[in-house]
């Protein structure tokens, strides 16, 4: 038999490896890399090799930046800066106009070299990375375009470190590039380790279209050089990778004031509902957890399924999976490639060898030669088996059930990360609601893994803090307009047995008390401390801990909905006003009037500080929603000690957030008399929770509390060191809001409103009809 | 063999879900999965030749231009080029003619084996009364056809009439006899995807051998997405009843390419068995110019001509 009839026999694919010479001739050219500095590569240092995971074989050597390369860096980027910004919006759109169509012209080269550096399929990389990395420098163009039409009065930040990871290493340099250059920003990014050869060709590609000397630099190596970029004075660090990297770098950064933006880990639930289309939701599986050897940080890694269908979505899971193709990652038809080094691999097997040991059953998920691992799930996991519980970062799924959506979202809402969700269900009901309750920065209803540059990206929770793409992460790199330093009052420590009292003469004798779900509260640890015009309770831990908790169970405050929460701060307005004279006895008239016109605005607020419709893909329905954080931990001003307050408590409620509100440690009088004004608005018990005593000792307890989700520090700046260490243990985000005149429009406005709320992006496919048929989604 | 059917079982069917976007998007991304080179490619070109129900189903059709039909069905390959590559006794699938053009095609294939599909039931529209329409099927096997391509009352899958699409299709079969029935469905009138799957399900319920996407006439005849439902159905059949039921998309597959997306179609959702003609088929007239040209080229690496290519 010949080979063609012999074929003909089996039907076997074949190979079909893609060309990789053009790539490998560029490869030994260049041989050994410097960085890119300022406009130019320099002299190789010591160099560390980066390897193709599927054979082992050395591709290139590379320098490990040193502090001093970071620093010169850091210097090409801060002079370039300026020139940079004052570049016309047009001006800079034609730069990186020019980066998408030179990106397009190297489509081919760009994806070979991405797969041999990293093993992911060529397909992929052809398919999904490089044409991503083409629209995002596209869309930002656009953005660069309108910077100043659509954020009039915000400034570029400066210099932006940037950190990306190995997995997705040119796509991520976009997001961090793209918008960084859009807004006016330079930038320092350090590629990943194993991965950082596609850098390098863009730093090419910076040379060819004449990009200013100094607006991107890129500096090779490991953590080290990582860390000696944290380090640097850099205006912004921008970080994508694992939790516990990013955890570091949020302590590094505690108290340096510095933006910091985190994308990290996931455990991203897969809920299958028993009304979904389980073909579609098998491949959404493909499209997840096996899409780049599952080494995505949203991948939907966690399989739940409904119990009325899980049998039959398991057979057709298995039957799929004996269907897919690990292989040579320049293999057209390899539908798996490498894992990205060894150190990767031994890892992903260790968690499947806990999971197992731990009572799981692994399905598939061999250990093959060399860098591979064959697609697998664990099944029979216990939520706290290690496997359910770690991000495996490989290509293995869990696999569990449930029994009806409540139970859905509630095991899709049981883990430390927030970053995705998929949900299949062929009801817009079901899915919407479970859209809306599971925590997650992106809701891919079904579908999974898709993504675009003007649809936000970023988590909730340990998945860290920050959006890439669309207006949203137009804003991370941009600084909002200075605001008028204002000095605030010096904070005494509070003493608790009293020297003298104030409050004789004055009628029947008054107790301030907490504020702790609604009702007013005699503080834990039974002591009192002098404040003008009287005592004040001295709040301890264990205060802090009875407030946090009322505050989660306010929930039903969320759910009333802006117009809701509205007609409750306008009957808080009209409460206070009736009592106007009283509170302008402990503060001052104007200061009353102030506060009255701040509830105003934002009971305004409340209805209309909208989401978007983003222009994402074709056929999708891209909503970006602002969500409240849920509980937020705050310090509040000394001086102007009423409205300070509400000037922090009302945005944040008016988006739906409970608080927990730490006042005027030295004159707290004027907020305890707010309890009964609440009390009569109507305001629910737990929206609002008050704990007054020494802010240095509450600030970090509550700032650590796993339960808060979000901090807003508006005490001294001394004191910020330890709050955002403290937020750290969750990863918090710490909003540090600078002293200023609370009774003026500084002290209000959409900024509080964006960091009182994050982004849910959630996408929705739409057609009735297939193409060809006149639906209008094709 | 045959499939005897079951009876109607419409909880296999009632349930039915189908997220059309999702079908679009598997089916856009399958033939980027997959990729052939060389003599695997021409390897699975020649098996596509193999699966064609080469078609002529025109009002101008003779007895002569069937005949010539039939001698490209019996060498769809230039002999040289088949020769080169070691492969003989390439035939197409069958062909596909008009009820009156049956005795002419079984005449000029002779004893080649090569089956004669006839279309019946009143094609492509099916709006005649059932008793003509099978008495047009039992005139077609008279005539010694070998398979039968009946074409469903889309009316009852519109309104939702399973039961009146399952008898009218068992009466069909019946009418059949030895002869293989191939049921299309129009899947362009039917429209939406759930439709394609309910009627596919009653199809092969009734006994189909295969099913079949279009007549060729429809606004939208094959495409992949509507092909991915229907093989997904095929594939809950066989779980369900062990019987393998084939499938025959016709009228959208004029390119080697297609013949190639519709093979890893085949290939990744159903496997290796749904490769052959006993399972699979194409209804096309022009994909097997296409294919041949490609051949030729993987041959002789020049490019080729069609007027140098045999004419079917």
């Amino acid at each position: 038999m010949t080979r063609v009839s012999e074929i003909m026999q089996t039907m076997e694919y074949g190979p079909s490896v893609e060309d990789s010479t053009a790539v490998r001739d560029w490869l030994s050219r260049r041989g050994r890399f410097g960085h890119f500095i300022n406009g130019s590569f320099t002299k190789p240092g010591q160099t560390f090799e980066t390897r193709d995971p599927s054979t082992g074989e050395v591709l290139a050597h590379v320098s490990q930046g040193t502090e001093a390369d970071v620093k010169a860096a850091v210097r090409a980027a801060r002079r370039a800066q300026k020139g940079w910004a004052a570049l016309s919006g047009t001006e800079r759109a034609r730069h990186l106009y020019a980066l998408a169509r030179h990106v397009q012209k190297r489509e081919r080269f760009l994806s070979v070299l991405e797969t041999l550096d990293n093993g992911k399929p060529i397909r992929e990389a052809r398919d999904i990375d490089v044409p991503l990395v083409a629209r995002h420098f596209y869309h930002h163009a656009g953005w660069a375009e309108l910077r100043d039409t659509r954020f009039p009065g915000l400034a570029p930040l400066g210099v932006c470190g940037q950190i990306i990871p190995w997995n997705f290493p040119l796509l991520m340099l976009a997001w961090k590039i793209a918008p960084a250059l859009a807004a006016g920003n330079t930038v320092v990014l350090k590629p990943a380790e194993y991965t950082p050869l596609t850098a390098l060709a863009f730093a090419e590609i910076c040379q060819e279209v004449g990009l200013p000397k100094g607006v991107v630099n890129i500096v090779t190596g490991d953590g080290a050089t990582g860390a000696a970029l944290v380090k640097a004075d850099v205006d912004k660090i921008a970080f994508t990778g694992s939790t516990e990297v990013g955890r570091g770098i949020a302590q590094a950064l505690a108290g340096t004031g510095r933006r910091l933006t985190l994308e990290l880990g996931g455990k991203s639930p897969f809920v299958v509902m028993e009304d979904a289309d389980l073909d579609a939701a098998i491949e959404g599986v493909v499209d997840s957890i096996w899409f780049n050897q599952g080494q995505v940080c949203c991948a939907g890694s966690r399989i739940l399924v409904a119990e009325a269908v899980a049998e039959r979505f398991e057979t057709l899971l298995r039957a799929r999976m004996a269907r897919l193709r690990v292989g040579a990652p320049l293999d057209k038809s390899t539908d798996i490639g490498a894992i990205v080094d060894p150190v990767q691999k031994d890892r992903i097997l260790s968690i499947c060898r806990a999971a197992t040991e731990a009572g799981a059953e692994l399905v598939g998920g061999q250990s093959q030669d060399g860098c591979f691992i064959a697609p697998g799930y664990l099944k029979n996991i216990a939520p706290a088996n290690p496997g359910a519980e770690q991000e495996i970062f490989g290509p293995i799924a869990t696999f569990s059930t449930f029994r009806t959506a409540d139970e859905a979202v509630e095991l899709a809402n049981n883990t430390r990360y927030g970053l995705a969700a998929s949900i299949w269900s062929e009801s817009a009901t079901v899915a919407t609601d479970l859209a809306a309750r599971i925590k997650a920065g992106v809701v891919w209803i079904n579908s999974a893994n898709i993504f675009d540059a003007a649809a936000p990206f970023g988590g909730y929770r340990e998945s860290g803090y920050g959006r890439e793409g669309g207006a949203a992460g137009m804003l991370e790199y941009l600084a909002e307009p200075p605001v008028r330093p204002a000095r605030d009052a010096a904070t005494t420590v509070p003493v608790a047995t009293p020297e003298r009292a104030t409050t004789a003469g004055q009628g029947i004798d008054r107790t301030a008390k907490l504020y702790i779900g609604g009702a007013q509260k005699r503080p834990d640890g039974g002591a009192m401390y002098a404040v003008p015009g009287g005592l004040a309770p001295l709040g301890g831990r264990k205060d802090i801990r009875n407030a946090v908790e009322a505050a989660t169970k306010a929930g039903k405050w969320a759910a009333m909905g802006g117009h809701g929460r509205a007609q409750v701060l306008y009957f808080l307005a009209e409460n206070l006003a009736a009592r106007a004279d009283e509170f302008a006895g402990r503060t001052s008239p104007s200061e009353v009037e102030a506060a009255i016109a701040r509830i105003f605005h934002y009971a305004a607020w409340a209805d209309k500080f909208d989401g978007t419709n983003v222009q994402a893909k074709a056929g999708h329905l891209v909503n970006v929603l602002p969500e409240p954080y849920g509980v937020i931990g705050m310090t509040c001003p000394n001086a102007q000690p009423l409205t300070g307050f509400l000037s922090l408590v009302l945005p944040a409620i008016a988006m739906g957030n409970a608080v927990v509100a730490i006042p005027s440690q030295t004159d707290p009088l004027p907020v305890a008399d707010l309890y009964q004004v609440f009390d009569t608005s109507d305001l629910p018990a737990g929206v609002v929770n008050i704990v007054t005593g020494a802010r240095s000792e509450l600030a970090p307890v509550l700032a650590a509390h796993d339960e808060v989700a979000a901090f807003w520090h508006a005490g001294p700046p001394q004191e910020r060191a330890a709050i955002d260490r403290a937020a750290t243990g969750n990863l918090k985000p710490v909003f540090s809001i600078q002293n200023r005149d609370w009774t003026g429009p500084q002290a209000q406005g959409e900024d509080f409103l964006r960091h009182a709320t994050r982004c849910k992006t959630i996408w929705m496919p739409y057609g009735a009809l297939p193409a060809g048929s006149g639906s209008a989604a094709y | 063999m045959n499939n005897p059917g079951t009876d109607l079982r419409l909880d296999w069917f009632q349930n039915v879900r189908i997220n059309t976007p999702a079908v679009e998007r598997r089916a856009a991304t399958l033939p980027a999965r997959r990729s052939l080179k060389k003599d695997h490619q021409a390897a699975w070109l020649l098996n596509a030749v193999r699966c064609i129900d080469l078609t002529t189903l025109a009002g101008d059709d003779t007895p002569d231009r069937v005949a010539r039909l039939c001698a490209k069905a019996r060498q769809p390959i230039g002999a040289d080029l088949l020769q080169a590559m070691g492969v003989s006794g390439l035939t197409t699938g069958a062909v596909c003619v008009y009820p009156t053009m049956v005795a002419p095609a079984k005449r000029a294939l002779g004893n080649s084996g090569i089956p004669v599909a006839s279309v019946a039931t009143g094609f492509p529209a099916g709006l005649m009364p059932l008793d003509l329409r099978l008495a047009e099927i039992r005139y077609a096997v008279d005539q010694g056809a070998d398979e039968i391509d009946i074409v469903i009352t889309r009316a009852h899958v519109l309104r939702g009439n399973w039961t009146a699409l399952y008898d009218e299709l068992r009466a069909m079969r019946e009418a059949c006899g030895a002869a293989r029935m191939k049921a299309i469905l129009a899947t362009g009138d039917l429209k939406s995807l759930e439709n394609v799957a309910r009627a596919s399900h009653v199809a092969m319920q009734a006994g189909s051998d295969w099913i079949k996407t279009s007549t060729g006439k429809e606004g939208v005849n094959a495409t992949l997405p509507v092909s991915l439902v229907m093989v997904r159905t095929i594939r809950d059949f066989h779980a369900r009843t062990g019987i393998k039921v084939g499938f025959k998309p016709a009228g959208g597959l004029r390119t080697a390419r297609d013949a190639i997306n519709w093979q890893v179609l085949m290939a990744e959702e159903l496997g290796r068995d749904w490769l052959t003609p006993n399972l699979f088929r194409i209804g096309a007239s022009s994909l097997l110019g296409d294919i041949e040209r490609q051949i030729s080229h993987h041959v002789t690496g020049r490019y080729a001509a069609s007027h140098r290519q045999a004419l079917a």
